[in-house]
């Protein structure tokens, strides 16, 4: 879309006479100079007469902060169903109606719509988005009750709600003629089976530039009412990434897509009390992605579809579209680093700080 | 139309002065200014790319120096639209930076980013610049050695380098004088011949430096209308001087052909050696000082041929050992100059237009050599008679042979 031109570097010819200047230039010039002038110039003979740069501070990570009007990431982690919105507004997307047998009926509006959002501070993605956001608001149910998703295409492009979970194959979403056309709009029906931790996105094609735009989300499903989980802390986390100049590489990498941003504004937890992350990757380009939470081990459940922890770590790895629930009760109060063990993806934004804090402190 | 053109002729023909002429000349400006205030209100381009069409956001790095700060990295904007930067990036990770004077550029408005990087002595680094709309701008610094500030002693070192690279050679081969004044005329032929020889291998040399330089230079400075037009001035401009010379030793009853000539491939010497300089201080400025072998030996080879091409017009001179050391100063002392300005303003732009005056310079220092040369015979004749022909060869074959050292 924009174009840019580099003009710096890899012009260098082997046979040209400036080039080798460039290239090899004052090294060996002040190499041969070096007896008249020793030491003037930082040589690899006297590495100890370089100067090199100041340790004292680290100015790590971006500058500035993001504008958390249209979407805060810190709202963001404990949302779920619209729980965001004021309640007359939360209507309009968001109705429960019991049904019969126990269970309930959960009727959702969701529209699709192309939206800049603001990713780093002060660089804009070119998004599409679901109900103008990305992550997509986060959908939660509990096992066995029936989902109405009412999607509305406003977007510029052709677009699908794909589920993971239990459904008939024309509520898939995925198919050439499952394609929501711009202006268009379907109804999306079904149960919420199984219970755990899942997500939803679009399957229109490009499938891939289709979900790296953003159309991606959380999608919950609680066990039954009957044998719930234990009470705790809860938490969405989508991991994902932005090709910001599109040329199949990320350029800044997230937990809920601002990077860094809760660094800057670190999670806020208590000291002993459970703490539930349902974590998503949704990254794209990258085969993998990990999540590693420093001082402290998590009790770790595979797409959360048993009660039964199968592992006890500090870092899980999860390719596109795997997720699992974590949970841990902070031990110490303080700030705790929570981050990709990709080094890489960590120092791109994929980053953040948990604040515990004792119950008195509170 | 022959008539209109007729009846047109008379008042054409008719002298026209005071205010008339004045408005007659401003009219067609009021005009195109009116013209351009309607289509910067109008927009026309606008309606035929529509409201939300992408800015084209053209960045280019031009100096980029590694210090006990961090690195320092001066950004231009070569495209139409205003472009900011919203982040920075090195080697793959979000870093802080501060802008001076700010982080949005005007077009043809530049920056200098401030970034607190521990860089690493000898590695490669690559600075990522992130605009607002996620366009990203590269530049990779190849091997990270500090960029040295510009005090005395830096000053120092390259005069130091400009003195090993450009007068010390010259210098040497200014001492080809003695030998230059004890050959007969067939010898002469073939120093002149190889002084063309030389010159016209650093003619094309320039030009293809020049060439590469505008290449990189952004492209709101039409780089190769610069290099060319640039080369013309310097080639008209050394024309007047060198007929001015002339005149005025006329004047004074000197002859001394060969002195104004000798002066003249000084200069256009001493301008190619500029260009040279400012590659060697820009080698810093863009922090790609390298560490390599030394290959001063080839420098020193190439550049001793420009001391004979400076003193084969002098063969039937006089000369006094102070013409010498002016001359030498001429042809090998920009290099010094060259290195100063190379490394600490360095910009591509200047770059192209040193190279090309130097083009220029050589061009017309050719062409005199080639007058004295030939005289009033056939070039074609002259040309192609033993002493010249060998001796054009030569003078190429030592250039790119020494060339070929240099790498």
């Amino acid at each position: 879309m924009t174009q840019i031109r580099n003009r710096d570097g890899a012009q260098t010819k082997p046979w040209s006479r400036r080039a080798w200047l460039r290239l090899a230039g004052l090294g060996s010039l002040t190499g041969g100079v070096a007896a008249v002038a020793q030491g003037t110039v930082g040589g690899q003979e006297t590495p100890e007469a370089v100067s090199g740069p100041d340790h004292r501070g680290s100015a790590m990570g971006p500058v500035g902060r993001v504008s958390t009007e249209t979407f805060d990431p810190t709202r963001f982690l404990r949302s779920w169903n619209f729980s965001d919105l004021p309640a007359d507004e939360r209507a309009r997307f968001y109705r429960e109606t019991p049904r019969s047998d126990g269970t309930t009926l959960r009727e959702y509006e969701m529209f699709a719509i192309d939206r800049d959002i603001e990713i780093a501070p002060g660089v804009f993605f070119p998004a599409w988005t679901y109900n103008g956001q990305v992550p997509g608001p986060t959908l939660r149910a509990t096992a066995g009750d029936r989902l109405r998703i009412n999607f509305i295409n406003q977007g510029s492009h052709p677009h699908t709600l794909h589920f993971h979970g239990w459904h008939q194959p024309d509520m898939d979403g995925s198919l050439p003629a499952h394609q929501v056309l711009p202006g268009e709009s379907f109804l999306y029906e079904f149960d919420a089976d199984p219970f755990g931790v899942h997500l939803y996105h679009c399957h229109a094609n490009p499938l891939k530039r289709h979900v790296h735009k953003g159309l991606y989300g959380a999608f919950i499903i609680d066990p039954p009412a009957t044998s719930p989980r234990p009470p705790a802390d809860e938490m969405v986390m989508v991991l994902n990434a932005f090709d910001t100049n599109f040329d199949s590489e990320n350029e800044v990498y997230a937990a809920n897509t601002v990077a860094s941003f809760y660094v800057q504004e670190p999670i806020r937890v208590r000291v002993g009390q459970l703490v539930r992350m349902y974590v998503v990757n949704l990254t794209e380009f990258d085969l993998i992605n990990s999540m590693h939470l420093h001082g402290m081990f998590f009790d770790v459940f595979k797409t959360g579809t048993s009660m039964t922890s199968s592992e006890s770590t500090d870092t899980i790895m999860l390719c596109q579209g795997e997720r699992a629930i974590l949970e841990t009760t902070f031990r110490y109060p303080g700030e705790f680093m929570f981050h990709a063990h990709q080094s890489e993806f960590a120092e791109l934004g994929w980053m953040g700080l948990f604040r515990a804090e004792t119950r008195n402190a509170a | 139309m022959p008539r209109e053109a007729r009846a047109a002729a008379p008042a054409a023909d008719r002298p026209v002065r005071g205010p008339l002429l004045w408005a007659l000349a401003a009219l067609p400006l009021v005009l195109l200014s009116g013209l351009l205030g309607l289509m910067l209100w109008s927009g026309p381009a606008d309606a035929l790319r529509g409201e939300a069409y992408p800015p084209v956001e053209d960045l280019a790095f031009q100096r980029v120096t590694l210090g006990p700060d961090g690195i320092l990295a001066t950004v231009f904007n070569d495209g139409p639209d205003p472009v900011t930067i919203a982040q920075v990036q090195v080697d793959d990770a979000f870093w802080g930076f501060s802008a001076d004077p700010g982080t949005t550029l005007a077009h043809l408005g530049r920056t200098t980013l401030t970034i607190p990087y521990p860089w690493v002595q000898g590695d490669t680094h690559v600075v990522r610049v992130v605009t607002a709309t996620g366009v990203t701008l590269d530049h990779e610094v190849a091997v990270a050695v500090e960029t040295p500030r510009a005090d005395a002693r830096f000053l120092g070192i390259f005069a130091l380098i400009g003195l090993y690279v450009g007068v010390i050679p010259v210098a040497i081969g200014l001492l080809w004088l003695p030998l230059v004044s004890r050959t007969g005329r067939t010898g002469l032929d073939f120093l002149l011949a190889l002084t063309v020889g030389l010159l016209l291998f650093l003619l094309i040399e320039a030009g293809q430096d020049g060439l590469e330089a505008a290449a990189l230079a952004p492209g709101s400075f039409q780089g190769v209308a610069l290099f060319a037009f640039g080369a013309l001035a310097a080639f008209i401009g050394l024309e007047m001087v060198g007929g001015w010379l002339r005149g005025r030793r006329a004047e004074t009853g000197e002859a001394d052909r060969g002195w104004v000539l000798a002066l003249l491939v000084a200069t256009g010497i001493g301008l190619h050696n500029f260009g040279e300089g400012l590659a060697i201080g820009a080698a810093f400025s863009l922090g790609e000082a390298a560490l390599g072998t030394v290959l001063m030996v080839g420098f020193t080879l190439h550049n001793t041929t420009e001391g004979l091409a400076i003193v084969a017009p002098l063969a039937h001179e006089r000369v006094r050992l102070s013409q010498l050391v002016r001359l030498g100063a001429l042809g090998g002392g920009p290099t010094i100059v060259g290195a100063w300005i190379g490394g600490l303003v360095y910009s591509p732009i200047w770059s192209v237009l040193c190279l090309a005056l130097g083009a220029g310079a050589i061009a017309q220092v050719i062409v005199q050599l080639s007058r004295q040369m030939v005289g009033d015979g056939s070039f074609a004749r002259y040309v192609t008679t033993a002493p010249v022909a060998s001796g054009l060869f030569a003078g190429v074959a030592v250039m790119y042979v020494t060339g070929l050292i240099v790498g």
